[in-house]
């Protein structure tokens, strides 16, 4: 069941005239397509994913995964709650909103604040690879205004943009590496056989195209649409997992 | 047959409470305060909301005002007949100097109901505001309803947290997987915004085995808990409670 409402957020308060899409086409530093999608969407596109494990790791010590079933389970409301926010954000960033406004969203969406940190970290990474991957002034005027770096999917959703594509691709770049992230952890930490991870990610694919598409839509409805679904046990594990003395993933 | 209700409360510096409207299933009172704060309870929502209801409940703390908000016993959250959603809004807004404590009971959904809760805050830039929010999934031994709640806060006009959860037969697939609730049927949040907070950040800490005290971007400090049942999570809230803002 992938089709429940969700509640629009408030909109009360002032008139956001910075939400509005910036007019004119997405600036093309290369032919955009489904190549580029593909450059961006690679595990060995050098923007350092590979050392998080999207709390898989704190999920596997506390005995919540345990083979290929609860990664399944894990993986399936990772995508729908911290996956299909992060997807709105990307797709956001993707249509050109006000990246300000877009990280201010995702700060709000992040309240543990080793996530917001994980999100900035991985994000400076993200835009170091985007600027070496398609040259822009958009996104050197993104990287300047974020020395820290910005949230991950913000960051993202610039670099499609930046490549051409456009927001259900960014959103789909992120629905993947939301559940792709854990899987590939889990058979590093499990030993789970990675014949069956690939499975759990094939089996969730359509769940990852309509949580590309509800994400895109709301996107285009600007920031006041933007989904904020969240997970308490991701929340709670990530600040349990960053004080671990000995860990394999970051986060 | 479903109802629209929509009960107001507006408090003021001096202590008093020019607007206590009840309305429907919602009645507010007016009860005895132990502190400073001038005390609202809300006792009328025990059987509401019903499929299909619509209940809203707007509160406005003026400038300067204190105002605690309580409420007699649990909300049910109850099957209609015509399976259609019911709503709830929460709409609070704090003024500058002001401050609200909204500490109602549990939030139970029941087998077969299919509740949307939206809390909105607007807090000025000088506000503070405890808030506890508590999702019970199912009466004791039951399974859950349909449960979607949304808590958007807004401070000085900026965005401070912006939270969806989504619950049961009708929530989106994985919300009882290990990335979500992992079988806990007890969720719960309390949010406290202070602008001392801002040179005196909150700092995180475990609270329990699943619940976690953390510093929101702006000034103020969330708690995150699940719990095995409703009195394991009050536990763990009140903890903090008294921690973070004794009353």
């Amino acid at each position: 069941m992938i089709t429940a409402p969700t509640i629009p957020p408030a909109t009360a308060g002032p008139a956001r005239t910075e939400a509005a899409p910036a007019p004119g086409p997405a600036p093309r530093a290369a032919a955009g397509g489904r190549a580029a999608l593909l450059v961006l969407a690679d595990g060995r596109f050098p923007a350092g994913g590979h050392a998080h494990s999207g709390g898989a790791e704190a999920a596997v010590k506390a005995g919540r995964i345990t083979d290929a079933t609860s990664l399944a389970a894990f993986c399936r409301g990772r995508l729908h709650t911290s996956g299909l926010t992060a997807a709105g954000l990307a797709a956001a960033a993707a249509l050109g909103l006000d990246p300000y406004a877009l990280d201010e969203a995702a700060d709000a969406r992040t309240p543990s604040p080793v996530l917001r940190t994980v999100a900035r970290k991985l994000g400076r990474q993200m835009m170091r690879a985007a600027r070496a991957a398609w040259p822009c002034p958009e996104l050197d005027a993104l990287a300047a205004a974020f020395p820290r770096g910005a949230h991950q999917p913000v960051v993202l959703g610039a670099a499609a943009r930046a490549a051409g594509l456009g927001p259900e691709d960014a959103a789909h770049c992120v629905a993947y590496e939301t559940v792709g992230g854990p899987a590939t952890a889990v058979v590093r930490l499990l030993g789970l056989d990675p014949f069956q991870a690939t499975a759990v990610l094939a089996r969730l694919a359509p769940e990852m195209d309509r949580v590309a598409e509800v994400a895109a839509t709301a996107a285009r409805q600007g920031l006041d649409a933007l989904p904020a679904a969240s997970a308490p046990l991701l929340d709670i594990t990530a600040e349990q997992h960053a004080a671990w003395p000995v860990r394999l993933f970051a986060s | 047959m479903s109802l629209r209700a929509t009960a107001r409360i507006v408090a003021d510096a001096g202590g008093g409470l020019p607007l206590l409207e009840s309305d429907g299933p919602l009645a507010v009172r007016r009860t005895r305060a132990t502190g400073p704060y001038t005390r609202v309870t809300v006792v009328g929502a025990m059987s509401a909301p019903l499929g299909g209801d619509r209940l809203a409940i707007e509160t406005e703390v003026r400038d300067g005002a204190r105002l605690l908000v309580d409420s007699a016993a649990a909300t049910l959250a109850l099957p209609g007949r015509g399976g259609a959603p019911a709503a709830y809004d929460i709409r609070l807004t704090v003024g500058d100097r002001a401050a609200l404590r909204w500490l109602p009971e549990q939030l139970v959904s029941a087998r077969g109901s299919d509740l949307r809760m939206r809390t909105t805050v607007e807090l000025a830039a000088t506000a503070r505001l405890v808030l506890r929010e508590e999702q019970i999934l199912g009466r004791h031994g039951e399974e859950t309803g349909t449960l979607i709640t949304r808590l958007t806060v807004r401070r000085a006009g900026r965005p401070l947290l912006d939270q969806e959860l989504a619950y049961g037969p009708g929530a989106p697939g994985g919300w009882d997987g290990g990335a979500v609730l992992s079988g806990h049927r007890a969720v719960g949040q309390l949010l406290v915004v202070d602008p001392e907070f801002e040179a005196k950040p909150v700092a995180s800490r475990p609270l329990a085995e699943n619940a976690v005290l953390t510093p929101l971007s702006g000034p103020a400090g969330l708690v995150t808990a699940v719990a095995a049942d409703a009195l394991q999570l009050r536990r763990v809230l009140d903890e903090a409670l008294g921690v973070l803002a004794p009353a």
